[in-house]
């Protein structure tokens, strides 16, 4: 299954997704940001915004990837794949 | 008076407590998080932050234990459909005609919860709150759940209802320079007053646009710029893009509103159905953001001035605070206790508060001042604090 890398800021929020590995079936990139959301509810608000897309200094990569879609987040994730979530240097 | 000031700052929340006739600041909450407002619900004591992540979207942040613990709320959002039109800022090199002539629409997202206002005694759990790009939303159980008003977002003076189709007249709500941090140029709701005698009746101010009045609950609204008197636009008494920097009333006298306007000081006695210019720029007395009205008295107004909207500081390297007790016919000047060289601090709208004959403000350069004979003397309570965004009295 995928495991997820993200950064360590996020576990401020959410405490309940440090110390441990992540992973969420293979799809799509808003299919693993929503089972993410199953471990810790509330986790996409802080990632997305009200109409689904990508916070605007959120960065999410596949492998060494920036995602494409950041809208509907349709990019897909590999089984053997690791998804990286991290803040963007731009947001201040 | 009270014993509890709430600070917003650039780096969190920070609450003074007073015991023994002291004021003693916590350790900041929120560490490392701007916060723009925070403030204290009368009502049930409940403490309110709204933080401003930069990464991870403008979230409220809520305390039911006096500030021991605090738990974030994502509740408040646009609902689908919600689109406004699209502001550009004008810069020198800004052609109006490019990209379109046509209206250009854009889907809501908050960018900010700038301001909180509690609804009134008898309204248990109401809440409201301004945000940028200019919508008010309402919330009927403790901030739960939030609503967007819909008659102010859909009203007239910005499109019309762009929810079932696109715009039926011009739009009148220009952006503010607080916006820009967001990478957009969209109108803001920094300021919600409340008539203690009729909680139908509602006042907001919008930056850019000016102060909007409801007397039915939130179903209609009309602008009230009457009086107000515009330095920048060609036509300086124009119905709408006034540039109000924070306006408050008496609560005692609700009738007495206070404006301090990107343009003076402004003031009605009668409802806000009349402004009137008070500023007095001989003594300083015009440019500025934080305005606060006596509790009591609705002819009594203190602001901090700042030197012009080109000069964003304090007046000659000093600090002071100026006082009416006449509707602004005449004011006086206050330095005793406040720097007096090389100060270039600047009180940003929501800096400043009053609660019986106690004041206090704070300035983006990190100090506190505080106040405790009406604004005559002054104590600074802290140097080398985060820029600070809002102080207001618990």
């Amino acid at each position: 299954m995928p495991r997820v890398e993200m950064t360590q800021h996020l576990y401020r929020f959410f405490p309940q997704l440090k110390n441990r590995t992540i992973t969420v079936p293979a799809g799509s990139v808003a299919e693993a940001l929503h089972a993410i959301n199953e471990m810790a509810p509330g986790f996409t608000d802080y990632v997305l915004d009200e109409h689904g897309a990508l916070r605007r200094h959120v960065n999410l990569c596949i492998n060494n990837t920036i995602v494409i879609d950041k809208i509907k987040l349709s990019d897909h994730i590999t089984d053997d794949a690791t998804v990286y979530i991290f803040q963007s240097l731009s947001g201040g | 008076m009270s014993d509890m000031i709430l600070l917003g700052t650039r780096k969190g929340t920070i609450i003074f407590d007073c015991i023994n006739a002291k004021w003693r600041p916590r350790p900041i909450a929120h560490t490392g998080v701007p916060v723009c407002y925070a403030a204290r619900d009368p009502r049930d004591g409940t403490l309110w932050a709204s933080l401003d992540h930069g990464h991870w979207g403008p979230k409220l942040s809520r305390s039911r234990d006096g500030g021991a613990t605090w738990v974030d709320i994502s509740s408040l959002k646009y609902p689908a459909g919600a689109r406004y039109i699209v502001k550009y800022l004008p810069t020198p090199d800004f052609n109006p005609e490019s990209p379109s002539s046509q209206p250009e629409y854009n889907d809501a997202t908050v960018l900010k919860i700038w301001n909180i206002a509690f609804g009134n005694a008898n309204q248990p759990g109401r809440l409201y709150a301004g945000t940028i790009p200019g919508g008010l939303f309402v919330s009927d159980d403790g901030g739960d759940s939030w609503e967007l008003n819909n008659p102010l977002w859909s009203h007239h003076s910005r499109g019309g209802d762009l929810f079932n189709g696109d715009a039926s007249t011009a739009n009148h709500w220009n952006g503010t320079p607080a916006s820009i941090d967001y990478g957009v140029f969209e109108p803001g709701i920094h300021s919600i007053v409340i008539d203690p005698r009729d909680p139908d009746h509602i006042y907001v101010a919008v930056s850019t646009a000016g102060v909007i009045e409801t007397t039915d609950g939130g179903k209609s609204w009309a602008g009230r710029n009457r009086g107000m008197l515009m330095d920048y636009l060609p036509n300086p008494e124009s119905e709408w893009g006034h540039d109000p920097h924070f306006v408050t009333n008496c609560p005692s006298q609700p009738n007495h509103l206070w404006q301090q306007n990107h343009c003076g000081v402004f003031y009605s006695d009668n409802g806000a159905q009349n402004w009137k210019k008070v500023s007095m720029p001989d003594m300083g007395v015009n440019f500025g953001f934080p305005i606060v009205a006596d509790d009591n008295d609705g002819r009594t107004a203190w602001v901090v001035p700042a030197r012009a909207d080109s000069e964003r500081m304090a007046i000659d390297g000093g600090l002071f605070v100026a006082r009416t007790t006449d509707g602004g016919q005449s004011w006086q000047s206050f330095r005793d206790g406040l720097p007096q060289d090389n100060a270039y601090d600047i009180v940003l709208r929501h800096g400043l508060d009053v609660s019986g004959d106690c004041l206090c403000f704070g300035s983006t350069t990190g100090n506190v001042y505080l106040s405790a004979d009406r604004g005559e003397t002054w104590q600074c309570l802290a140097n080398n604090f985060p820029p600070i965004y809002s102080v207001r009295f618990g």
